[in-house]
C-alpha cells in the first residue's frame, strides 16, 4: 500500500473528512467515556443530540449561538492567516486585550446614558485593542523576521497577567465590596450587549460573526487581496514574482484576526460574561483554532464548525451535570477532533494505491 | 523592599532547579528538530509527563518510577504526532498545536483525583567533598539526581550529534531528507525515533515540575514552559551547549522574578510574572534580527518518497 500525491486536493474529500473526523471522535470518545464508567451511547447522545433535539432543547438552542458567536468570529480571522501560512495562535491574548480595552471605554463613561455612542465606541475600542495586540507579532515578524507562533503565544500569558492585574486594580468595581472584578456591564444599559431576540441567544457578537463570514467569503472568492492571501499560502515564490508584498499580507492577516478576536472579547465581556474578572476568558481563542481547521479554513465551513464546537461545549456541560462526566473530557474530545481531522486529511491530498499500480 | 533578603548563593542554586524542566524539554526538542521535525506539541507532552509522573510517583511512592512513567507516557503521546506527520503527512504546525490541545485535556482528565496531594520527594545528593566547597558547593553539588542527569543529557546529545555515526545520519535527515533517502537511510524511522526522544525528554521535564519543582499537581501547571523550551531551541541556534545556557538564563530570570516578589519590590506581582514571557520575546527578536543560523534545512517539511 502506498500514497500517491493528487495533482490537486480532492474536493469531495475536503468535504467528507470533517464528517469522518466527527464520527471517529464519537467512536474514540465513546471508548473513553466507557473507560470513565459513563454509558458511552448516552454520553454521546447528551453531547451531540440532546442540546438540539432533546427535551430541554428550547433552553440549549439559545446557548448554541452564544457560544458559537465568538468562536466563529475568532476563527474567521485566524483562517485568513492560516491560509497564507501565518500562524497566529495567540488569539486568546487578543481576545482578552480587546475585552479589557472595550470594557475600559464603557466603564469610563459610567453612569452616562448614551447607548447610541457608548456601545459602538466600545466595539471599536475592543477591535482596536485586539488589533494592537496582534500588531506586536506582525511588526516583529515584518521588521525582524521573528517567529509569530512563539511571540503571539507568549503574549497570551502576558495578556492573562495583565487581566489579573486590571481586574484587581484599574477596572475593579469601586462598589464591589473589595471583590475582584469590574462593574457588571449587563447592569449598565448603555454598555450591555443584550440578547436581541429573546430566547435565541442572538446578540451583537453573533451578528458580527455572520457579517464576518460574509465578508470573508467575498474577500476570498471575489477580491484581489483574498487571492493574494491564498497565493501566498499555496505558492509563496509565485506570489513574490506576482508582486505580492509578504509584509502587507502579514500585517493584514494578523491585524484582521486580532481585531475580530478583540471584538469577540468585547461582545463576550459586555454580554454573556458581564464583567471583567480574572478568568472571564474561557479559552475560546484556542478552541477557535480547531474551529478554523474543522471548517477547512472556508467561511461557510467555519460557520458550521463553530456551531458544532458550540454544541460540544453545551452538551459537555449538560453531560457534566447529568452524567457526572469530568469537564476535562470535553476538552480532550475537542483536541481529538482536530487530531482525527488532520489524520483523515491524508485522503484529501493523497490517493491510496494498493499493490504495485502503474505510476501516474 | 529588602534586597538583602535575597541570598545570591541560594538564588543561583535554585536557578538550576528552576531551569531543569525547560532544559530537559528543550534538549529533546532540539534533537527532534535536528531530524527536521518541528513538534509544537512540547507543552502538551510536558503537561502529560507532569501528570503521569505525579500519578506514578504518588501511587508507587517512588519519584524515580514517576520519571520513568512520565518519559514513557510522553514518548507514547509523541508517537501519535509521529504517525500523523510521518505516515499520514499532516501539517506539522497544525498537528503540533493539536498535540498540545490533546495533552492539556488529557492531563486535566487524569489529574483530577490528584489535586491537592503532596508527592514523595526526590532527595538531594550531596556529592562528597565537592559539596563542602564554600559557595560553589551549595550552588553546584547539592542537587537532586535529575539536575545532574539533565546536564549529562546535554553532554550526551552534544557528543552523539558531533562524533557518532548516528548523529551524522540524524543531521543528514534533518538537512536534506531526499539525499538521506537516496543514500538508503530510513528517513521516517529515524524521524519517529527522534520525535519519541523529544517526547520522552519533555515528559521528564514535566515530571520534574510536578515532582520536584512545585511539587504538586495543578491543572495547566506548565504555564507555557513548553513554548519557552521551543523558543530556547531557536535562541540556541540548535546547539546543545547553548540550549543549556539559554535554559539557565531563563531559569535565572524566573528565580530572580520570584525572589523580587518575595522581597516586596514595589511592582505589582502580575507585572513581575509577565517578565519571563516578555524576555523570551525580546530574546527571540534579538536572535531573529541577527538572522537564523543553524536551522536544519528540512525543518518542518514533510517527507514523501515519491515527490
Amino acid at each position: 500500500m502506498r500514497l500517491e500525491k493528487r495533482p490537486q486536493p480532492s474536493r469531495l474529500w475536503t468535504a467528507v473528512t470533517p464528517v469522518l473526523a466527527v464520527l471517529l471522535t464519537m467512536l474514540v470518545g465513546g471508548i473513553m467515556f466507557a473507560l470513565l464508567d459513563t454509558p458511552p451511547l448516552e454520553a454521546i447522545r447528551t453531547i451531540f443530540w440532546d442540546p438540539v433535539f432533546g427535551e430541554f432543547a428550547f433552553y440549549y438552542r439559545g446557548q448554541l449561538l452564544v457560544k458559537a458567536g465568538p468562536l466563529i468570529l475568532i476563527a474567521i480571522g485566524l483562517s485568513l492567516g492560516f491560509r497564507a501560512g501565518i500562524w497566529n495562535i495567540g488569539a486568546e491574548g487578543q481576545y482578552i486585550m480587546g475585552a479589557i480595552c472595550g470594557a475600559a471605554v464603557g466603564l469610563a463613561f459610567y453612569p452616562m446614558e448614551a447607548r447610541w455612542m457608548i456601545f459602538p465606541l466600545m466595539v471599536l475600542a475592543g477591535g482596536l485593542g485586539g488589533w494592537a495586540w496582534a500588531m506586536i507579532p506582525a511588526v516583529l515578524k515584518v521588521r525582524f523576521g521573528t517567529n509569530e507562533i512563539l511571540v503571539s503565544l507568549m503574549l497570551v500569558y502576558v495578556a492573562e497577567a495583565f487581566l489579573a492585574s486590571v481586574s484587581q486594580g484599574l477596572l475593579k468595581n469601586p462598589e464591589g465590596m473589595g471583590f475582584p472584578g469590574s462593574r457588571n456591564l449587563q447592569q449598565y444599559p448603555s454598555a450591555a450587549n443584550h440578547e436581541l431576540i429573546a430566547g435565541t441567544g442572538m446578540h451583537w457578537g453573533v451578528v458580527a460573526a455572520l457579517i464576518a463570514v460574509i465578508f470573508a467569503y467575498v474577500l476570498l472568492a471575489r477580491h484581489l487581496q483574498g487571492f493574494n492571501i491564498r497565493l501566498t499560502g499555496e505558492a509563496p515564490r509565485a506570489a513574490r514574482f506576482a508582486g505580492v508584498q509578504p509584509a502587507r499580507i502579514i500585517v493584514f492577516c494578523l491585524g484582521t484576526a486580532g481585531a475580530l478576536a478583540g471584538m469577540a472579547g468585547l461582545f463576550e465581556v459586555a454580554g454573556p460574561a458581564g464583567q471583567i474578572t480574572i478568568d472571564f476568558n474561557s479559552g475560546y481563542g484556542f478552541t477557535a483554532i480547531i474551529v478554523a481547521f474543522l471548517g477547512r479554513l472556508h467561511p461557510v465551513g467555519i460557520l458550521l464548525a463553530g456551531l458544532l464546537m458550540a454544541l460540544t461545549y453545551i452538551g459537555g456541560e449538560a453531560a457534566q451535570s447529568t452524567l457526572g462526566l469530568p469537564g476535562a473530557s470535553i476538552q480532550l474530545l475537542q483536541g481529538m477532533l482536530l487530531f482525527f481531522l488532520l489524520a483523515t486529511d491524508v485522503f484529501t491530498n493523497y490517493r491510496i494505491r494498493i499493490g504495485q499500480g502503474a505510476r501516474a | 523592599m529588602d534586597l538583602s533578603a535575597i541570598n545570591p548563593i541560594l538564588l543561583i542554586a535554585s536557578l538550576m532547579v528552576s531551569a531543569t524542566p525547560i532544559l530537559l524539554a528543550a534538549i529533546g526538542e532540539m534533537v527532534t528538530e535536528k531530524a527536521g521535525v518541528l513538534n509544537l506539541g512540547v507543552e502538551g507532552m510536558m503537561i502529560t509527563g507532569a501528570v503521569v509522573g505525579f500519578a506514578v510517583g504518588v501511587n508507587s511512592g517512588s519519584p524515580l518510577l514517576g520519571f520513568v512513567g512520565a518519559a514513557l507516557a510522553s514518548a507514547l503521546l509523541s508517537l501519535s504526532f509521529g504517525l500523523l506527520t510521518q505516515y499520514l503527512l499532516s501539517n506539522q504546525v497544525a498537528t503540533g498545536l493539536g498535540l498540545t490541545l490533546v495533552g492539556l485535556g488529557l492531563s486535566a482528565l487524569i489529574g483530577k483525583p490528584y489535586e491537592g496531594i503532596k508527592s514523595p520527594t526526590l532527595g538531594d545528593i550531596h556529592l562528597p567533598l565537592l559539596s563542602d566547597i564554600p559557595v560553589i558547593g551549595p550552588i553546584l553539588f547539592q542537587h537532586d539526581i535529575m539536575v545532574y542527569l539533565s546536564i549529562a543529557l546535554v553532554a550526551a546529545v552534544w557528543a552523539v550529534l558531533k562524533y557518532t555515526r548516528i548523529g551524522l545520519v540524524l543531521r543528514a535527515v534533518g538537512e536534506n531528507h531526499d539525499a538521506a533517502h537516496a543514500l538508503g537511510y530510513k528517513v521516517i524511522r529515524i524521524r519517529l525515533l527522534a520525535i519519541m526522544f523529544g517526547g520522552a525528554c519533555a515528559g521528564l521535564g514535566g515530571a520534574y515540575l510536578s515532582l520536584v519543582r512545585v511539587p504538586q499537581w495543578t491543572e495547566g501547571m506548565t504555564a507555557g514552559a513548553g513554548w519557552i523550551a521551543l523558543a530556547i531551541v531557536v535562541f540556541a541556534s540548535w546547539k546543545p551547549w547553548r540550549v543549556l545556557v539559554g535554559a539557565y538564563l531563563f531559569g535565572g530570570v524566573t528565580v530572580l522574578q520570584l525572589n523580587l516578589q518575595a522581597a516586596g519590590l514595589k511592582v505589582p506581582v502580575e507585572y513581575l510574572s509577565m517578565s519571563p514571557y516578555l524576555i523570551t520575546i525580546l530574546v527571540l527578536v534579538i536572535i531573529s534580527a541577527r538572522g537564523f543560523h543553524g536551522a536544519p534545512a528540512s525543518l518542518g517539511r514533510s517527507f514523501h518518497a515519491s515527490s
